[in-house]
């Protein structure tokens, strides 16, 4: 993590720190995105020295990787405001098994008979369904919370128990697959994701909505006679955002379709394969764009609207909260629906993934997505944290884990890797805070 | 000093207990327009819990409420805030994480174009009254935590007065302040009261209510022990009455 910006009298000599300064970028994300690096080039190294070749910096692995990080991800962004108003969720794993069965038996077993198989409604209805439930269930576990005063600790403690019970029992156990053909798409691969044209089109709209942002942002900034960023530092912020954009479409644009695929796809289609073979781009996955609108729509949720500043506020002082007239109970209920709600949708990208539902999905779940919103700095005693920043920690334990996995670690290893560097990444973000005050 | 015409504030016979204790005992109290009136007594005279009544944090178990001669129902701070009675707690209800502005507007935000906060033209509002409260105040974009205990009192004061508050509870609001601060918010008591505000002060410091409030009501163990005009009692007479429970002849 960079601290030069931290030490007092000198800090305004230094480049690195005027840099900072007038690009006001978060220090801690640099340091995140820092870690996420080295994490990168580690494991493409260790490839590279002990396996003969890195495969961890390729388009297939990392593009993997986007798709990995989906599921953990969409619920980090919801637990990022159950932590930060100090409560806790267990159940989310549990939750996400039982959507996704109900979700299995909906569109397996009930909606074909009526609508019959295939049609394009089912997956519509079915990740309606799968959602509002989602949401109901968040919404119970807030209302225990709020009006009966039950720790969400225990709460959910017991919803995580209760919740994988009946989905065991709602199947007896069985696995549910094949899911309807269009819902599978939501889960990725090589037909789950938009190709090389729309990730450009979808490329050139966050471009445009980065330089609206810093445009307006200038704009307003004036309105008021506010003090305004050097117009270098906009340039850079422009630089990097747009930078950054274009350099992952290019990536994930860099990753063809393998040969099987291209061939299937080439037979329906009535096309002619070239002797070199056909280089088809996947793309954007689906589940990643999900992924990716989640955390705007939730980091605008969170930072420009009233229910946002509610739930900091309620993280800071629960008492001021309620003193200032916040309906710090009802928001309780509220914050936790939205939790559901984006268990329900995780739940989505998860079995649609698999292609299957079993009554064993999102086992572990909540401590992955606990220890992504830590990692993302949101602090357990609230009040703190922010949404990109759970995203970057869902996608430093996704890293962890598949890297471990390219170089060969066993299960108990990557266990012990993954705990420790929970702690430690926790740890690091205690002294930083420190030294920050 | 008289008062004539109808109180700004009249709470009649409240009661209210926790847990079998009566905090506070059919006590009966008024506020007029212009006017600061001093609660005093021990911890745990019942000072805060009668005046938390009033601010709608606290629901009485029985006595009424009446504002400009209206009855009112406060049951919750929302309700207080609709009769225009703001208050500053001792303990600040300040949301540490938060800034300056954000804390001000808290549950009152300035609404921008599609219903998102305007948090511009908030920070430009808070930094107006605070032009006007406290000139040195400089840190409008920090979390209030990094603020000093007089920035933090400032904070929570604005955000009393912003709000055309008619109805001020201070609740010690210079119980952590050190003497420049405590001169500060001496000066704007008399600001307030100028423009018409009543205020309800609870202090612990006789000095501060000799020069700072106009009439005194004194409590012991949840009852009223009396009230007197401050001009025409010496410091003595109310040390008596919260010390020993023992009116002046001058009380009533």
């Amino acid at each position: 993590m960079s601290s030069s910006s931290n030490t007092r009298a000198g800090a305004t000599s230094g480049p690195v720190s005027r840099f900072l300064k007038a690009t006001e970028i978060d220090t801690r994300l640099l340091g995140m995105i820092g870690a996420l690096l080295l994490i990168w080039v580690g494991f493409h190294l260790f490839g590279v020295f002990f396996k003969g070749s890195g495969s961890f910096l390729t388009p297939r692995n990392l593009w993997n990787l986007s798709v990995q990080t989906a599921s953990i991800g969409i619920m980090a962004c919801g637990m990022v405001l159950v932590i930060v108003t100090r409560h806790i969720d267990l159940s989310v794993g549990s939750v996400l098994g039982f959507c996704a069965m109900v979700m299995g038996i909906v569109q397996a077993r009930i909606l074909p008979e009526f609508l019959g198989l295939g049609h394009p409604l089912i997956w519509v209805i079915t990740a309606l369904v799968g959602m509002a439930l989602g949401a109901a269930i968040g919404a119970f576990h807030g209302w225990l919370v709020a009006y009966r005063g039950i720790p969400a600790f225990i709460v959910t403690l017991g919803g995580l128990l209760v919740w994988r019970g009946f989905a065991f029992l709602l199947a007896r156990g069985e696995t549910i697959s094949p899911l309807d053909s269009t819902f599978s798409l939501l889960g990725g691969g090589p037909y789950g994701a938009i190709g090389a044209m729309g990730s450009w089109i979808v490329a050139l709209i966050a471009c445009a909505a980065i330089l609206w942002m810093l445009w307006n942002g200038r704009r307003t900034r004036a309105l008021h006679d506010f003090p305004q960023r050097p117009v270098w530092a906009e340039g850079v912020l422009a630089a990097l955002g747009c930078g950054l954009v274009i350099g992952a479409t290019l990536l994930v644009n860099a990753y063809p379709w393998p040969k099987g695929i291209v061939r299937q796809y080439a037979a329906a289609n009535n096309l002619e394969v070239p002797e070199a073979g056909l280089f088809i781009s996947h793309g954007w996955a689906i589940p990643v764009l999900i992924m990716l609108g989640v955390g705007v729509v939730m980091t605008v949720v969170s930072t420009r609207t009233r229910f946002g500043r509610y739930v900091f506020a309620m993280g800071g002082n629960p008492d001021a909260a309620e003193l200032s007239g916040i309906n710090t109970k009802w928001m309780t209920v509220k914050i936790f629906a939205v939790m559901g709600f984006l268990t329900g949708l995780s739940s989505v990208v998860a079995s649609a993934r698999l292609n299957s539902a079993t009554n064993a999905l999102g086992t572990l779940d909540e401590l992955y997505v606990i220890a992504a919103a830590v990692i993302g700095g949101t602090s357990l005693a609230g009040g703190v944290g922010t949404i990109y920043g759970a995203i970057i920690g869902a996608l430093v334990m996704q890293s962890l884990q598949t890297g471990m996995v390219l170089i060969g670690f066993d299960a108990a290893l990557q266990n012990i890797v993954v705990g420790s560097v929970l702690v430690l990444a926790v740890w690091l973000d205690i002294v930083y805070r420190k030294r920050a005050k | 000093m008289t008062n004539k015409g109808t109180p700004l504030v009249e709470m009649r016979d409240i009661s209210i207990s926790f847990g079998g204790i009566k905090a506070v005992d059919h006590v009966t109290i008024d506020l007029y327009p212009g006017e600061v009136v001093g609660l005093l007594g021990h911890n745990g005279a019942g000072k805060s819990t009668l005046i938390k009544c009033l601010s709608g944090a606290y629901q009485m178990d029985s006595g009424e409420i009446f504002i400009n001669g209206n009855k009112a129902e406060i049951r919750s701070p929302r309700d207080a805030r609709g009769y225009n009675i703001e208050t500053i707690y001792q303990t600040l209800a300040l949301a540490d994480n938060l800034d300056a502005a954000s804390n001000l507007f808290l549950g009152r935000e300035l609404i921008g174009p599609g219903g998102f906060l305007n948090d511009i033209a908030m920070e430009a509002e808070t930094r107006k009254i605070m032009g006007r409260l406290n000139p040195n105040f400089r840190k409008f974009n920090v979390p209030v935590s990094a603020l000093s205990g007089g920035q933090r009192q400032s904070v929570a004061i604005a955000r009393a007065v912003y709000f055309n508050a008619r109805i001020l509870i201070m609740d010690e609001p210079t119980a952590a302040l050190g003497p420049h601060e405590t001169q500060m918010v001496a000066e704007l008591i008399a600001e307030l009261k100028k423009q018409g505000l009543g205020i309800f002060l609870i202090e612990h410091d006789i000095h501060a209510v000799m020069e700072l409030c106009d009439r005194a009501v004194v409590m012991k163990n949840g009852q009223r022990v009396g009230t007197v005009n401050v001009s025409d009692v010496t410091d003595d007479d109310i040390l008596g009455m919260i010390i020993l429970g023992k009116n002046p002849p001058q009380a009533y």
